[in-house]
């Protein structure tokens, strides 16, 4: 482990604080609660997907800065991508931080690489994303155990 | 008065973390291990090692030795009666199973109810949950207050005659609440019901004295008091003991084996099928004889007034809350900052040094009565001192700083 610098990047710090699409949708096609039981936190995802495109997505629930940063800027980064562009979104980005690829077209989400060196917060930068693919899945809940 | 220097004692202390000296505030998890129990294990297994009991070779006859001396000096420690009441087991937690599953279990009826608190450690929960499922028998919860003390007046209504057993935490890792546990254990006995204490916070903090407490059980694990992890022991009364049925079958806790019949040796080897962890049982007794040098009241008195110190300045911090207030408190300071998550706090403290724990600490149900996630928790031990206190408030302040 290292600085503290390199994990909580002032991107994060400033989802954490105002996070973005923080609220619940009055209609949606799916939707997915995530939940890490090491830690309590709880996200719950809601999407619209029209001709297979997130048309919009919304997360509600609680966590540490970086289960909310993340789960901030998924919704920010689904937004026009269809099913299988987020499943490899998902993809790159589990790759990203648990360290075993390289930044691949990321964009937004390469400010989470720092979390590859604290193993212990894959799971919060994660959750969000687990949650997602549950959702697009059609299961109401998922855990990061 | 504990020395100073004590820290000189434990090598593991003696290092930097994330270019900082390690300061080591979770010991309510587990502390560190002393020269003198990490030099045992060496000793034992450079010098002694070989299977106890029964062996006719000095090796063996040296193990056995060290292995029935490691048990004097616990029943000694605790005041037990009788050093056959003294149980190695791997922790706590497979204490409270044995009690469980060889005592409880066999008295339980449909609908039949076991007490326990508010405040128990998932190991003090679910082993109960368990017993209770197989046979239809119900869990009652003791309350506590908002402080988190017990309602302990309220423990008298709350026993009948379906009630079959109670098995209350002594001081809860949590919270750091030390329970009133004579009262408990007198209702219990006022009622004819036995009870088991779970001491894994309290042995390493307070003097335990069995036969003054009278617990009917009582167990702890070695390894939050400086011991090897896996090593834990269950204290029982002899009489329940000698009436219980085995817990485990095996090597060890036989007198005879036959295929017709099986006779079961006597306490505690009736208990301790198998070959146990040798070199943690010595291990422990070590450990024992530094907490006895240093003396179980002085490690008290230093961990109190740490906690008190830290207690004062931590409430000199604005958006930091504590969680846990009882008016009598072991060394354990838990607490949340506004709008930031103990995961976070934890992060940003060990770039400090600083190690701490986050998250629920196995006990759920008290995140759920205080509606918070986790709480972040700093616990003292011996070779804490008031720098590290300081620099725990300095993080603290940092913290803040991150994400404000």
């Amino acid at each position: 482990m290292s600085d503290w610098n390199e994990l909580y990047l002032e991107v994060i710090l400033d989802h954490n604080k105002n996070p973005r699409n923080n609220e619940e949708l009055e209609l949606y096609t799916h939707e997915a609660k995530g939940h890490n039981p090491l830690c309590g936190d709880r996200i719950s995802i809601q999407i619209v997907l029209e001709n297979e495109k997130v048309k919009e997505a919304k997360f509600t629930g609680s966590g540490c800065a970086i289960s909310t940063a993340s789960a901030s800027i998924l919704t920010e980064t689904i937004k026009g991508k269809n099913r299988s562009e987020v499943e490899s979104l998902f993809e790159n980005f589990h790759g990203l931080v648990t360290g075993k690829e390289t930044e691949k077209e990321l964009g937004k989400l390469a400010i989470f690489e720092g979390v590859k060196k604290y193993p212990a917060r894959v799971k919060c930068a994660t959750l969000s994303w687990h949650a997602l693919m549950a959702a697009l899945e059609g299961k109401e809940e998922t855990t990061t155990e | 008065m504990i020395k100073k220097g004590i820290k000189a004692d434990f090598p593991i202390l003696n290092q930097k973390i994330n270019g900082h000296d390690l300061v080591y505030l979770d010991n309510a998890a587990t502390t560190q291990k002393p020269r003198t129990v990490i030099g045992s294990l060496e000793n034992y297994y450079n010098h002694i090692n070989s299977n106890i009991h029964r062996g006719v070779h000095t090796l063996s006859q040296k193990a056995t030795e060290s292995y029935e001396d490691s048990r004097r000096k616990i029943a000694e420690f605790i005041n037990a009666e009788n050093q056959n009441e003294i149980i190695f087991v791997r922790g706590a937690t497979e204490g409270i199973n044995l009690v469980a599953n060889s005592y409880v279990k066999p008295l339980l009826n449909e609908n039949d109810q076991i007490i326990i608190s508010q405040m128990e450690h998932h190991a003090n929960i679910v082993p109960w949950q368990m017993i209770c499922e197989e046979k239809g028998a119900k869990l009652k919860i003791l309350p506590m207050n908002i402080d988190g003390e017990l309602l302990v007046n309220e423990l008298e209504n709350m026993i009948n005659r379906k009630t079959k057993f109670i098995s209350i935490i002594h001081v809860s890792n949590s919270l750091g609440t030390i329970n009133p546990i004579n009262k408990i254990i007198e209702i219990a006995h006022r009622n004819n019901i036995k009870i088991l204490v779970d001491g894994a916070q309290a042995i390493q903090h307070i003097p335990i004295d069995m036969k003054k407490m009278d617990a009917d059980f009582y167990c702890f694990s070695g390894h939050k008091m400086y011991a090897p992890t896996g090593i834990g022991v269950l204290y029982g009364k002899k009489n329940l003991l000698d009436e219980m049925p085995p817990y485990q079958g095996g090597g060890d806790m036989i007198k005879s084996v036959t295929f017709e019949k099986t006779i079961y040796n006597d306490v505690p080897n009736k208990f301790e099928a198998g070959t146990p962890n040798i070199s943690g049982a010595i291990g422990l007794g070590i450990a024992i004889d530094y907490i006895n040098d240093i003396g179980i009241e002085n490690i008290a008195e230093h961990e109190s007034n740490l906690l008190e110190y830290a207690t004062e300045k931590i409430n000199e911090i604005d958006g930091v809350r504590i969680i846990g207030n009882a008016r009598n408190k072991a060394s354990v300071l838990s607490f949340v900052i506004n709008k930031i998550h103990p995961h976070d706090i934890g992060t940003i403290m060990d770039s400090h040094g600083i190690a701490i724990r986050a998250g629920n600490h196995c006990t759920q149900p008290i995140m759920d009565f205080y509606s918070i996630p986790a709480t972040a928790r700093a616990s003292f031990a011996i070779y804490n001192t008031k720098e590290d206190v300081d620099k725990l408030m300095i993080s603290i302040k940092k913290t803040i700083e991150v994400f404000k």
